[in-house]
């Protein structure tokens, strides 16, 4: 008898979270088909609220014809024309840009070897001789100059931000919180009212690319402060340094590596911006893409897309090998060297100012065209031999998965939704997960998009459950082998790069109109990502550790699941975290191809004015929906750690 | 280590640093702990439990002599790299008085205490907190880089410390080009670059091997002696702490538990918690005979052999056993008691 | 790898020499852009293939034969209409109905004015593919679709037949026709132009049911004979309230708007738009040549304004 009160009283102090989850969504099920259909806020394609409304009748207050939106609009303007001047657009009553592409090859090859090494210079010039032969060079000129201005007043404004977010915590914490919301709005929400702001032109897309751009060198600006050993910021402090001294001789040097891997990113999302940033005349390759796209060329588009993957490669390279560059100084014979290479630059320059072989590039042996037919050939071949299979695919997990989630979270009332989802991030992430998920849920209501949003809340998960498994699949792989990895960051690079538009095509042949495409879509994209993080996170596992547990007899599945994921947690939160950001920016692409739902209803608010409100509505439903998922993902994820969030502050 | 009985006697008046009342509380409303008697009674685990405060240093007081070298000890955690910034305010204390010189320094504005940290002050950390991306020359010429010396006044400057810690030859490699025991001089001729009074070390030496650790102290020992520095010296070593410190202040929780000269701590432990922690010492080579003679009994020959009271156990030993007599144990002219071998032998054979 | 560096000088020495002795930049300096009195114009240039056989051909026109300097930007037609109260866009070749941003701009803020038709019609509707059309010949009556609504299902569509619309740049009646007409259909969102052409290549090939919303004129009617669904014929008004809507899409009389402040200036370009009209033909015919035959728009304009010099006589007052 006493021993059958003391096993209850152990089973009722600690019912298994698993068993309390599994309860939860039995009790929502039941729920379910009790309520199916009552209170479940659905509104029709055309419908709109108050608040929707409201939004667009304010739309236009933003600052038109305001002075200092006016200042930057010119400055920034005269900025990328005086870029496009130099490297793409015929200038100064000359039928050549004032540096032809032999100058532009010599000096970024330069450049490349400068501040990085010769291994990079050589990939800077082939890569930039590639697009060249692809016929896409003046396009990747003006995406080039594009891209330089906007990373270079991204970091402008990011680096400054993110040593004040470095030096203050408060600072870091609201920075945080802006950055997540800037990095899950949907571009398309901003891209209409920002052409108000700064006109049609060059400054609307540059600021466009600037916003989605810069969060990443914020965040890694603060974060390489931070990082900076207390010891050296103390020794300095010790030794009577200003706070000048130590910020200027202290904790930006030692921030240079974690500084440029910010400009890396910001760089790389710069580039992922071109394509949208076509949608308001930005200049370049976006342009080839989208009139390519106008009449389903899968090749031409697949080309461009090339030449923007092989720009983001070498910027890549670039600057990865400037950021590993060690601190000891160039030895003499390399200073001998690089003057020898700046006369060799400047030679070239002249060239191509003087010769039009070296101003412009030859356009006889064509590589891009050859690309173009291939690639059309190839996707119409995997159409015609994957077509009826990849539809089973799509019907089975449809019906098997999707239709059934989102009947439950579309059908369900509002309040049974919120209600269980709530309690779902009590039980998983106590009340730091609850609160959260409380107050993006009731503001979804008042978004006046509930149900649209519950349908990509759907999508959304099923797609991020998918990133996440895959990622971690890839990543623990890449992360174990090194040879793997080698081969697979070039793939992850191009899948990350390369616009999604492109392979929408391919996409819609193999999948038809559906969610299923979209999520498809997102998860070509997100992965790369989430498997980058991953096998880094496993990579940085000590060897010590992993020898320890090899040493006691361990399996490989046991080293992998016992020592190497736990001890790289941090890391695979981190994967989650950013795997759902990228699955949530494709939420208005998949709109493209037919999820529907929200990103239909933003790329709609776009496309019609009198819908711009609901539009906006549903973007900000989209950021809703980031906050919601990652704070309950990251409260789940401290508490199942083993260690105390201390070192939070990281 | 017979200078261990030469320091200067010490008084307020001619104490170069004076600590009274320190405290420094991490947490949310520190200000109240040192306040509130109630509070500051109360010990670490039930203070953390009641305020979600941690008193790293609480209610310290002593004073360093010039030229003294003052060894701060204690387990991880007890506060001692707490204190040590706090002498410098580089974590502001939370009560307590910091004079140095006369001066009061918890009433110094951010100049003035710029100006004493660039002249007065200098500090060697545990990790060595040198700076990545600076030759090691530059390293060491940074104080007197940020205090606006002329680069041929600073080179010249470095280039002296840096022969006399002994690094001549490396000034242009980078510090992650050194090894641990190097890479530490480069932190010790960086604090001596700008000739401070004070050197501060934080468990300079923890992190390297045995071997260059004994090398290291010798070497500060060295210095010690040349330069003349006062040094507080903060370490978790108490053979580390017997070698170098004239006296030695022990730390519990942050309070102070036991402050005196090493043969003091060994042979007058204040608590049961110092006989732990000196319990596993050699005490032979610690202990001087003041600590061990005895009264002469009634009936013993006074006509042995004399030492003074500061001789080692360990010196004495050969002597002691050697002799066929008491060995008298004498101060000035005065027998302060006298050793045979039963004491030596208590002393040497010492396991425990 | 000090091979490959001296390698590199060589080679760029080697360069160097081979280059000194082509040709010179600006040897033959083009004619400079730009008759005076014509001076610049901005036209913005919608994301339709149709679109840009407009702005080809007056582009090519305005160049040649006025002087003119034509500035194309690309842009989404919302975005355009805002252009003309910034300045930004003063030229606008096809425009689709929009009656609220005429109201907007043309009316309240008057920065903009119509400048007539472009002779193009426009038709919008339900659409099947030519093999559907063949093999159910009834189904171009809107009263058979729910008999062959179990054909259209897909997963999608919830069980009912699938309507698929199209871009959302259109304003679609189509909702509210489902309900109306008590069709057993859900409207299923394409999200995309793109996505609506791909559908149709692969239901023409693969012979799968499909009901679309599409328009006319479009450059993929050169690769596929899509056939229209005939709804309840239009009648002026039946299209009044939205929700009520039971009747076909009107006809658009596409035309071109511009901005006030280019009307106003007097340039021989307005008049060049403003009197530029051709037929769905014509559009056509430029249309397949970019889209089909992959000229580049200039080109695929000389060839059809050598083709029809009389037409363009017309529109310059000749
Ligand atoms: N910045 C801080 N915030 C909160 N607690 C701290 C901080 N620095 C030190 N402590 C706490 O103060 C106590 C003493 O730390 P410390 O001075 O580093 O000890 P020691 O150097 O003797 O190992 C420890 O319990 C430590 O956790
Ligand atoms: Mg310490």
């Amino acid at each position: 008898m006493a021993a059958i009160t003391s096993d209850m009283e152990i089973e009722v102090r600690r019912p298994r979270r698993s068993v309390v989850v599994g309860v939860l969504l039995l009790v929502w099920v039941a729920a379910y088909f009790v309520l199916r259909g009552v209170n479940t806020l659905v509104l029709g394609g055309q419908e709109t609220t108050g608040f929707h409304d409201w939004l667009t009748e304010h739309r236009d207050d933003v600052g038109q014809g305001n002075a200092f939106f006016d200042a930057i609009r010119i400055a920034v303007d005269h900025f990328v024309v005086l870029l496009q001047d130099v490297i793409s657009q015929p200038s100064f009553d000359r039928p050549v840009p004032v540096i032809g592409w032999l100058g532009v090859v010599a000096v970024s090859a330069y450049l490349a070897w400068a501040f990085g090494n010769w291994k990079v210079a050589v990939l800077t010039a082939a890569g930039l001789g590639f697009v060249g032969l692809q016929g896409l060079w003046q396009e990747s000129m003006d995406t080039l100059a594009l891209t330089i201005a906007a990373v270079l007043l991204s970091l402008l404004v990011a680096i400054p931000l993110g040593i004040w977010a470095g030096l203050s915590d408060r600072a870091y914490k609201v920075a945080t919180l802006v950055l997540d919301l800037m990095q899950t709005l949907p571009t398309f929400v901003y891209l209409a009212p920002l052409t108000l702001f700064f006109a049609i032109g060059p400054a609307a897309a540059t600021i466009a690319t600037l916003i989605y751009a810069a969060p990443p060198a914020v965040r890694l600006t603060a974060h390489a402060i931070r990082s900076v050993p207390p010891e050296s910021v103390e020794a300095a402090r010790s030794l009577g340094s200003t706070r000048g001294q130590t910020l200027t001789k202290v904790l930006l040097p030692m921030s240079r590596s974690t500084v440029v891997v910010g400009i890396n990113q910001t760089i790389m999302a710069a580039l992922s911006m071109v394509t949208v940033a076509a949608l308001i005349d930005a200049p370049g390759l976006g342009q080839t893409v989208l009139k390519a796209l106008q009449t389903l060329d899968v090749g031409v588009a697949f080309n461009a897309g090339l030449a923007i993957v092989v720009l983001a490669i070498v910027l890549d390279r670039v600057t990865t090998a400037a950021g590993d560059r060690p601190w000891r100084t160039a030895s003499i014979r390399r200073k001998v060297l690089l003057g020898a290479g700046a006369v060799g630059v400047l030679v070239a320059i002249w060239f191509s100012r003087t010769y039009v072989w070296a101003a412009e590039f030859p356009s006889s042996p064509n590589v891009g065209s050859r690309i173009a037919v291939v690639t059309s050939d190839v996707t119409t071949w995997v159409q015609d031999v994957f077509g009826g299979f990849t539809y089973g695919v799509r019907d089975a997990v449809t019906n098997g998965l999707l239709n059934p989630l989102e009947a439950l979270l579309t059908g369900s009332p509002w309040w049974l939704v919120t209600a269980v989802v709530v309690a779902l991030a009590a039980v998983l992430g106590g009340w730091r997960g609850a609160l959260p998920a409380a107050v993006c849920l009731l503001l979804l209501v008042a978004t006046g998009v509930w149900h649209d949003s519950m349908i990509t809340l759907a999508s959304t998960v099923l797609a991020t459950v998918v990133v996440v498994a895959v990622g971690l699949v890839l990543g623990v792989w890449a992360g174990r082998n090194h040879r793997v990895d080698t081969w697979i960051r070039p793939v992850l690079d191009a899948g990350q790069t390369m616009p999604p538009f492109v392979y929408l095509v391919p996409f819609l042949a193999l999948f038809g109109t559906s969610r299923f495409t979209a999520i498809a879509a997102a998860v070509v994209f997100a992965v790369p990502v989430t498997t980058k993080i991953v096998a880094d996170g496993i990579k940085a596992v000590p060897v010590a550790t992993v020898e320890a547990a090899n040493s006691v007899g361990s399996s490989t599945w046991q080293v992998i699941s016992k020592v190497q994921l736990p001890v790289a947690r941090r890391a695979i939160t981190l994967a989650v975290n950013q795997g759902l950001i990228y699955v949530l920016s494709m939420v208005v692409v998949g709109g493209l191809v037919g999820a529907g739902a929200l990103g239909y209803g933003v790329a709609a608010g776009f496309a019609q004015s009198e819908l711009y409100g609901k539009g906006l509505a549903a973007g900000l439903a989209i950021v809703l929906l980031g906050v919601l998922l990652d704070r309950v993902t990251q409260a789940a994820a401290r508490r199942t750690g083993q260690f105390k969030g201390r070192g939070e502050k990281r | 280590m017979t200078a261990q009985l030469e320091y200067p006697g010490v008084q307020d008046s001619d104490a170069l640093l004076s600590i009274e009342g320190l405290w420094k509380v991490f947490g949310p409303k520190a200000q109240r702990v040192p306040r509130r008697p109630d509070l500051a009674a109360l010990d670490r685990a039930a203070l953390y439990h009641q305020t979600g405060c941690t008193a790293a240093v609480r209610d310290l007081s002593f004073d360093v002599a010039p030229g003294e070298v003052f060894v701060v000890m204690g387990l991880s955690g007890s506060g001692k790299s707490t204190l040590v910034r706090c002498l410098t305010r580089l974590i502001e204390p939370t009560a307590g008085s910091l004079i140095f010189e006369g001066e009061d320094l918890r009433a110094a504005d951010e100049k003035r205490l710029r100006t004493l940290r660039r002249s007065k002050f200098s500090m060697v950390f545990q990790h060595f907190g040198l700076l990545p991306h600076r030759k090691v020359i530059d390293n060491v010429s940074y104080g007197l880089e940020i205090r606006g010396e002329s680069k041929p006044d600073r080179r010249r400057r470095a280039q002296e410390v840096i022969d006399l810690v002994g690094l001549a030859g490396n000034e242009h490699l980078y510090p992650e080009q050194l090894s641990g025991g190097m890479q530490q001089r480069v932190g010790l001729a960086r604090a001596l670059a700008n000739d401070p009074d004070v050197l501060l070390f934080d468990e300079p030496f923890s992190a390297l091997d045995p071997l260059i650790r004994r090398e290291m102290q010798t070497e500060v020992v060295r210095l010690h002696r040349e330069v003349g520095k006062t040094m507080v010296f903060i370490t978790h070593d108490l053979s580390e702490a017997l070698k170098l410190g004239d006296r030695i202040l022990l730390m519990r929780d942050g309070a102070a538990v036991q402050l005196g000269t090493g043969d003091e701590l060994v042979g007058a432990p204040a608590d049961d918690y110092v006989r732990e922690f000196v319990r596993d010492v050699q005490r032979a080579d610690v202990l001087t005979l003041r600590w061990i003679c005895r009264e002469p009994r009634p009936d013993e020959p006074l006509d042995g052999p004399e030492l003074g009271p500061d001789v080692l156990v360990r010196e004495a030993t050969r002597l002691v056993l050697e002799a066929d007599r008491p060995v008298k144990v004498v101060a000035g002219g005065q027998l302060l008691g006298v050793i045979g071998d039963e004491e030596i032998l208590a002393v040497v054979a010492d396991t425990n | 790898m000090k091979k490959l560096r001296y390698a590199g000088v060589l080679t760029a020495v080697a360069l160097a020499l081979a280059g000194c002795g082509g040709e010179k930049v600006g040897a033959e300096t083009p004619a400079t852009t730009g008759g005076k009195e014509c001076g610049t114009f901005n036209l913005t240039v919608s994301p339709w293939v149709g679109y840009e056989a407009n702005a080809a051909v007056v582009a090519y026109v305005a160049t040649k034969d006025l002087g003119c300097k034509v500035v194309k930007k690309n842009l989404k037609e919302e975005i355009a209409w805002q252009g003309f109260g910034t300045g930004e866009v003063d030229v606008n070749l096809e425009n689709w109905g929009h009656e609220d941003l005429k109201k907007k701009y043309i009316e309240q803020e008057q920065v903009a004015v119509e400048a007539g038709s472009t002779g193009v019609k426009g038709v919008i509707g339900w659409y099947v593919p030519p093999w559907m059309a063949q093999t159910y010949p009834d189904i171009t009556d809107w009263k058979n679709l729910n008999k062959y609504a179990a054909l259209f299902k897909t997963s999608e569509s919830s069980g009912k037949g699938q309507l698929l619309d199209g871009d959302p740049s259109y304003v679609t009646n189509d909702e509210a026709l489902v309900k109306n007409l008590s069709l057993n259909y859900k409207v299923v969102q394409s999200g995309s132009e793109t996505a609506l052409i791909q559908a149709f290549r692969d239901a023409e090939k693969n012979k799968k049911p499909l009901l679309a919303y599409f328009y006319q004129p479009q450059w993929f009617f050169n690769e596929m004979n899509l056939v229209k669904i005939n709804l309840p014929p239009y009648k002026a008004g039946c299209d009044a309230v939205p929700a009520k809507i039971a009747c076909d899409y009107p006809p658009y009389d596409l035309d071109k708007i511009v901005s006030k402040k280019f009307a106003d200036s007097g340039s021989p370009a307005y008049t060049l738009v403003k009197n530029f009209q051709w037929t769905n033909e014509d559009q056509n015919d430029v249309a397949r040549m970019i889209a089909v035959d992959k000229l580049t728009p200039d080109q695929a304009a000389e060839k059809w304004v050598k083709d029809n010099e009389s037409k363009v006589n017309a529109w310059l007052g000749k």
